[in-house]
């Protein structure tokens, strides 16, 4: 950057061609060694055996069952999740109340701890030794070591997706739509069916992508509550391990190209809404400005992760 | 004025249905879970719980998994900032695909991401093969761990960095320059100034999760004890061996440095936004 003193300065504020260039390729070599090249290996290690045997690894029923308990386990944490987060952000983002920032640094808790402790602590609720251990096996129910336990441990580490890209949205939008449409004369359902929903669809959408690639790629939390039954408690990322330690490596990356594929489909919608929604806020920019209208939420509300 | 505005906001209905509901599920989910781990502890003595938790190879356990994830955060840092930097500032071809891609490690799921970086170093890998006969090895090393957290820290950084970079103005970077300001003072004193908070609470965040990761790590760290061993693999070895108040133990010093670091965070980002709050 020393080069700007000598250099030509064609713009003020921006550094000579020289160094600009330097800096993006340096950043370029980063992102290439240290992204998209597991990435490619991911899938030329899946077509290493040809795309025979990589469509036989994807067909053995094992890995059918993993796919299938994988889709089975975000069909039911998203979902849950996504009312949660709704809730949740309603009742911090719309009110006021004494230990409101408590309650939002709880919510955000899952993301902080590990994710074995995660499956720990359902264990020590559920399991043999746990408080309703003795309980549940009384009764013939079994939580942790089966999907129960798999689905419980997926929607802790998925828990805070949804409310915490919703909470700042709502939170910058304020109340004064909602009001509006209450005092007119709506009731609270379909204030926020009509009124809410609208202008936070794409927030949502992003907290529903997001944790839908983390409840289907999830390993530690769901390693420890699964007990490895093959063809039985075993997700996709769960089969994924099995195959490699077993020495089955392009069978192992033939089940990973999946998984590979999801987060390319997640980052392909995730950049979609995220473009929907830089456009509609400019939309909104370019409005003559009312002076009561409530200030759009900016777009960096939506990117932080 | 601002006190009136408190009234009319309960004047949305939902109140009690949208709090009950989440601290409802907030229990059900997470905080009960989280109690039975602090009961299971509190079983244990004093003495068990110390011996459990400064054994040897938990010790050497928690200096990989600190250290590692220090160096990696340190790492991210620097190359976060530099994304970012690059991301804000320039317009080259494959912007939009290299700004899309910063997230993939959100994406990926962390076993995967740990067989291919593991594929990739192996001494048979794309890149292992040119870097053993030099000498170089990554995989199943203490190294390979801190490839792992990289890998997994470094959106963290950009996604923090990133959109204060944007907010900075340039106004300001234009009255140094007038004032006689070389590029790279204006950085040091104009710039950085503005987006460190950011980044200190990016490098955190990039620590605090390098700190519980154990997917993508126990692929490439080769797992030996007392050497490439993370905290997070004695948690599930103890339960293995259904040494399950050890675990216990193990686990709950993790919660309570993941709790601190939460803190931390959250303190970090009230100073970030307070900073940007008064710059503007």
């Amino acid at each position: 950057m020393s080069d700007a003193r000598t250099g030509h300065r064609r713009h003020m504020t921006t550094e000579v061609a020289r160094a600009r260039w330097a800096f993006i390729i340096l950043a370029l070599l980063f992102m290439g060694l240290f992204l998209v090249l597991p990435l490619a290996s991911v899938f030329a290690e899946a077509l290493s055996g040809g795309w025979q045997s990589y469509l036989a690894a994807l067909k053995e029923p094992d890995a059918w069952s993993a796919i299938r308990l994988t889709l089975l386990t975000a069909l039911i944490s998203v979902p849950v999740n996504l009312v949660f987060g709704i809730a949740a952000a309603w009742a911090i983002a719309k009110y006021e109340f004494r230990g409101k920032a408590v309650l939002t640094t709880l919510v955000d808790l899952p993301f902080s701890v590990s994710p074995v402790v995660a499956g720990l602590i359902y264990v020590l609720v559920f399991g043999a030794q746990g408080w309703f251990g003795p309980w549940l096996s009384d009764h013939g129910i079994q939580i942790v070591f089966a999907v129960p336990g798999i689905v419980l441990a997926t929607v802790f580490v998925t828990f805070p997706f949804v409310a915490r890209e919703l909470i700042p949205l709502m939170q910058a939008q304020g109340t004064d739509e909602e009001q509006a449409a209450v005092v007119l004369g709506a009731s609270g359902w379909q204030t926020f069916w009509h009124v809410t929903l609208p202008n936070i669809k794409w927030g949502l959408l992003y907290g529903v992508i997001l944790s839908n690639a983390r409840a289907m790629g999830e390993f530690g939390a769901v390693s420890v509550v699964s007990g490895h039954i093959r063809g039985q408690t075993n997700t996709l990322p769960l089969h994924v391990e099995i195959l490699y330690n077993e020495y089955q490596s392009a069978a192992a990356f033939a089940v990973a190209s999946l998984l590979a594929l999801l987060a390319l489909v997640t980052l392909g919608i995730k950049s979609w809404v995220e473009w929907r929604h830089e456009r509609e806020m400019r939309r909104l920019v370019e409005l003559p400005p009312e002076p009561s209208h409530p200030r759009p939420a900016t777009a960096a509300g939506i990117r932080t992760p | 004025m601002v006190r009136t505005r408190r009234a009319p906001s309960r004047v949305l209905p939902g109140f009690r249905l949208t709090l009950g509901y989440t601290l409802f599920y907030l229990c059900l989910i997470v905080l009960i879970p989280l109690t039975a781990l602090a009961f299971k502890t509190f079983t244990l003595t004093w003495a068990q719980f110390w011996e459990a938790v400064t054994a040897p190879r938990v010790l050497a356990a928690y200096k990989l998994t600190f250290g590692a994830s220090f160096i990696a955060a340190l790492v991210n840092a620097i190359a976060g900032l530099l994304v970012a930097w690059v991301l804000v500032r320039y317009e080259f071809p494959g912007k939009k695909i290299m700004d899309a891609l910063v997230d993939l490690p959100f994406a990926l799921p962390t076993a995967v991401a740990g067989i291919a970086l593991t594929a990739i170093l192996a001494g048979n890998g794309w890149l292992g093969q040119y870097l053993e006969p030099m000498g170089i090895q990554l995989a199943f090393q203490p190294a390979g761990v801190v490839i792992a957290l990289i890998f997994i820290g470094l959106p963290f950084v950009v996604r923090t960095v990133q959109p204060v970079l944007e907010d900075t103005e340039k106004e300001l970077e234009e009255a140094a320059m007038c004032l006689g300001a070389s590029r790279w003072q204006t950085f040091r004193y104009v710039i950085f100034p503005a987006i460190a908070p950011a980044l200190l609470t990016g490098f955190a965040m990039a620590f605090a999760r390098g700190i519980g990761e154990y997917g993508s790590v126990v692929f490439i760290a080769g797992n030996m004890p007392l050497v490439s061993e993370i905290t997070p693999l004695i948690i599930i070895g103890k339960l293995e061996q259904y040494d399950i108040a050890g675990a216990t133990a193990v686990a709950s010093v993790m919660l309570i440095i993941s709790f601190l670091l939460l803190l931390l965070i959250n303190a970090l980002q009230t100073w970030q936004r307070r900073w940007n709050g008064g710059a503007t």
